[in-house]
């Protein structure tokens, strides 16, 4: 049944990737100018591939659902990216940054990409900084650095609380630029609604133009996913409103196996909810936690007494505030990783200790910070973000402290890919954080932004040759070959049934409800019976659904409310996948935290039995899906209890 | 709170569009400008209309999706926000509220409050962006930038291009944009092998696209959600002019 076959090159860690690169097929510049290439989604990944294999030489076509290439999601990444430059001359390396980020993922991920990762960190800083990316500097003109959470070392590059936005626009002017000469074809306001397969190899997808609302048959010899996280299958997460897992789920259903659904990033510095109106929530940067203290108040009631408006923070004293952080974790204190901080804010609020109305919030506090170093340091430090806390909540973070929750981030699952980044269809890759595999069960922060420009820089340029250099001899397949006929009907099919339903409750109704399920029953604590209870729910939910939604309008226009639609029903089915994955997952790792599975409120891995990636295969809507396990193989590294502190 | 709305409502860019009157009550204080229209189109399905489009996605002020034109200003009337992050506190309870889209020949509408904005890509594509492709870059630190210009730089690469300042110059006009690229990299070393080049190609398109020019009216910085400033006009001014003189 498994045809699970990682590919991770022979050798030495630290020689792999060399290995590989020596050893991997190659096509020629007269042949790569007869291959196509298909990217869908250009943010971090999506764009700086797009970018790269165009000035290879490849014919490539970038597609996004935004009205610009420039507004993927990527874009809100605030904090930083890193790199093992070691700068800092404080003790990194490429081989502390591997360490550090399998240790932060609970022991979950696979050596070789990772390390692999940690290697091209290094190139990446270099090419941004070639490209014109404004990294923060300081007076001598070099580049500075700061911390991040769950590492020792400052490696974190990053412009202001802008930096996914700075190496964005970085790529996309690398991407603008091969438009430009005609070397890449952008198509946006596209959605891609389904993969075509020909002789089970990915041949092109079937793309909705979202202005007119025709259907587009588009060929390519290879098909690369780079299409983001599946986080706003909790409606309410930090995601934007449009990021969605629709091209991820129609790979899937096409044969590609999904990997390890069940790891979500819950973040933990987010603004807490406020009410049922709330379309969004707001992360505020890991990195103010480099100078912010959390804290609730060491009693019951005086939290009580801040919730009902009767004290401020600034009433408790220094002795009666338990910042817990530092209390549990001294060796990283506030600086532990996102996973740990976000089960300590919830077992404070869990104990009747949070500080905000609904009981669901703690305070992130700037005072100390702005008696060590001034107001003015710390507000340049951390740019928009207080402005934009201020603006949302009404309160000024440099006089009271901030309020934060957390709150969905961040998806470590995906598409299963191997080594070379491909899933388990031939010529589909999947790269970004569509894919499942350099975060294990956590991600570091400032390592999505890494890993994002490692796939589509320099990892698939090499990789797709390997694969390509023996599709040199396949001319481009016309489009009205029956496999793009039969795709295109199933797209429309779909489509018609969605419009057809004209029900009484809106997509967003059925959004919320799923959204609802999940936070329960699979957020920051998962139990078995909680778990079995949500997969019938979302079951349920699922039927009502496609008898009950209500879409306006018709096909040939543009019509949000039917993209949507199409994308809820997708997040629904994911929905019952994570909650499968997470019931079979019987230990706890990272952000995957089974109640029954803990020591003393700490994470409880099973080595024996767990150290695998779950992939699964699709069966059908109604049928279970299959498990196939990659056993993880440590050779460099010994598994231990993950402790800070 | 309870507002009075009037929305421009146009089916698609052959339409000619009008404004239509909307009332909406029990709006919290707390809520985004976007989050009231949420709530609006959700009332608006469940009477079977069809419900308003508007182009949004991040919500937290970065992504520059949004772009709506409320009572006479872009992204309405607080100061250095975009749409989707001005809240209804800024406005008064019983308020009439305008909301159009974009107004610009070089940004189309396509239905409602959604614009075409492509042109500024086509800018870009023009010659945004250093020429240098991926792996051919030295170390990062071995060219030391300033810390005065690198912070220039960022201050202009700030820039969303959500298009506020086009909709807010009556000469419809994208310097602002366009000499925000064109700041950032001039500011870099990496930025100087194209700079005369890039100047000409990207103010060409500029032109081609149906902008108009700057007459120095300054609305545009006044609205810019990012606080871009009009030096950055001047320096591309300076650097298309002393391109265009030593060009052949």
């Amino acid at each position: 049944m498994s045809t699970l076959n990682s590919k991770i090159p022979p050798g030495p860690l630290a020689e792999k990737w060399s290995y590989y690169k020596e050893h991997a097929k190659l096509v020629n510049p007269a042949n790569k100018r007869k291959l196509e290439v298909i990217v869908v989604g250009t943010g971090l990944a999506g764009a700086s591939a797009a970018a790269t294999l165009a000035e290879l030489g490849y014919q490539v076509k970038a597609f996004c659902f935004q009205d610009s290439p420039r507004r993927a999601h990527s874009i809100a990444a605030q904090g930083g990216i890193n790199a093992a430059k070691n700068y800092k001359n404080d003790g990194d390396s490429v081989y502390r940054l591997f360490y550090d980020t399998i240790k932060g993922g609970d022991f979950r991920a696979r050596e070789g990409n990772v390390y692999r990762l940690a290697d091209v960190s290094r190139n990446i800083i270099d090419q941004c900084v070639a490209q014109g990316v404004p990294f923060a500097r300081d007076y001598g003109g070099l580049l500075d650095n700061r911390s991040f959470g769950g590492a020792q070392v400052s490696r974190t590059f990053y412009a202001r609380g802008q930096t996914g936005q700075q190496l964005l626009l970085g790529a996309y002017g690398a991407l603008e630029r091969q438009v430009g000469l005609g070397n890449v074809k952008m198509y946006s306001r596209h959605e891609m609604l389904e993969l075509v397969k020909i002789d089970g190899k990915a041949r092109g997808i079937i793309a909705k133009n979202l202005v007119t609302g025709e259907l587009e048959r588009h060929f390519g010899h290879a098909v690369l996913l780079c299409t983001g996280g599946y986080g706003n299958v909790f409606f309410l997460s930090t995601n934007a409103m449009g990021s969605n897992v629709t091209a991820a789920w129609k790979a899937h259903k096409q044969g590609a196996y999904f990997g390890n659904p069940c790891y979500t990033q819950i973040h933990p510095t987010c603004i807490p909810v406020t009410g049922d109106y709330q379309s969004k929530l707001t992360l505020m940067s890991e990195s103010l936690r480099n100078d912010g203290r959390v804290w609730v108040p060491k009693t019951k009631e005086d939290a009580k007494a801040i919730r009902e408006g009767k004290k401020k923070p600034e009433d408790i004293k220094e002795e009666d505030r338990d910042y817990y952080l530092e209390r549990k974790y001294p060796s990283f204190g506030n600086l532990c990783p996102r996973d740990i901080a976000s089960r300590a804010a919830k077992e404070a609020c869990d104990d009747g200790r949070g500080i905000v109305p609904s009981g669901f919030g703690v305070f992130l506090d700037f005072g100390d910070a702005i008696k060590r170093l001034g107001v003015e340091v710390v507000k340049a430090r951390y740019g928009e973000l207080f402005p934009m806390y201020q603006n949302i909540t009404n309160e000024d973070p440099l006089k009271t402290p901030m309020k934060i929750y957390p709150a969905v981030h961040y998806t470590m699952g995906g598409l299963w890919v191997d080594y070379e980044l491909m899933t388990s269809i031939p010529g589909c890759y999947a790269l970004g954080e569509a894919n499942f595999s350099d975060h294990g069960a956590n991600r570091l922060g400032a390592s999505a932004l890494m890993q994002g420009l490692a796939d589509g820089y320099f990892v698939i340029p090499y990789t797709i040759g390997n694969y390509l250099s023996s599709e040199i001899f396949t001319k481009s397949i016309p489009t009205d070959h029956p496999a793009f006929a039969e795709a295109e009907n199933a797209v429309k099919e779909r489509t018609q049934k969605l419009l057809s339903i004209k029900g009484k409750r809106t997509v967003d109704d059925f959004h919320k409800a799923l959204g609802k399920i999940m936070w329960e029953y699979c957020g920051m604590a998962r139990t078995a019976e909680g778990l079995t209870k949500a997969r019938k729910m979302i079951q349920d939910l699922r039927k009502e659904f496609w008898s009950d939604v209500n879409v306006p309008g018709t096909i040939n226009e543009f019509n949000p409310e039917l993209d949507k639609a199409g994308r809820v029903a997708d997040f629904i089915e994911l929905g019952e996948l994570m909650v499968v994955d997470a019931l079979n997952r019987n230990e706890s790792c990272g952000g995957h935290f089974r109640v029954e599975y803990q020591d003393q409120g700490e994470a409880k891995r099973d080595d024996e039995n767990y150290r695998y990636v779950a992939a699964w295969e699709f069966k059908g809507v109604d049928a279970d899906p299959v498990l196939h396990k990659e056993d993880l193989v440590y050779e460099n590294i010994q598994l231990q209890v993950r402790s800070y502190k | 709170m309870k507002f009075n709305l009037k929305v421009w409502r146009q089916k698609n860019a052959k339409d000619q569009g009008k404004l239509v009157d909307y009332t909406i009550d029990n709006i919290n204080a707390d809520m985004s400008f976007l989050e009231m229209v949420d709530v609006l189109n959700d009332e608006l399905v469940r009477k079977g209309e069809d419900p308003i489009a508007f182009d949004h996605d991040c919500r937290e002020g970065i992504c520059g999706m949004c772009s709506m034109y409320i009572s006479g200003r872009a992204h309405g009337p607080q100061h250095a926000a975009t749409t989707c992050q001005l809240y209804m506190r800024s406005f008064k309870d019983g308020d009439t509220i305008y909301v159009e889209p974009w107004r610009a020949k070089a940004f189309p509408v396509i239905k409602d409050l959604v614009t075409d904005r492509s042109a500024f890509d086509r800018i870009i594509a023009a010659g945004g962006f250093v020429s240098v492709n991926t792996g051919q870059a030295q170390d990062a630190n071995a060219l030391p930038v300033e810390k005065a210009d690198a912070e220039k730089a960022m201050d202009a690469a700030a820039c969303i291009g959500c298009g506020a300042c086009v909709a807010a110059c009556p000469n419809g006009a994208a310097m602002l944009f366009v000499s925000a690229k064109i700041s950032q990299l001039a500011l870099f070393p990496q930025g100087q092998p194209e700079r005369n080049t890039r100047a000409i190609n990207m103010v060409n398109q500029m032109d081609e696209e149906g902008f108009g020019n700057c007459t120095n009216i300054g609305a545009c910085e006044a609205e810019c959600p990012k606080e871009i400033k009009l030096t950055n006009i001047a320096r591309m001014n300076r650097d298309y002019l002393a391109a265009s003189l030593i060009s052949e």
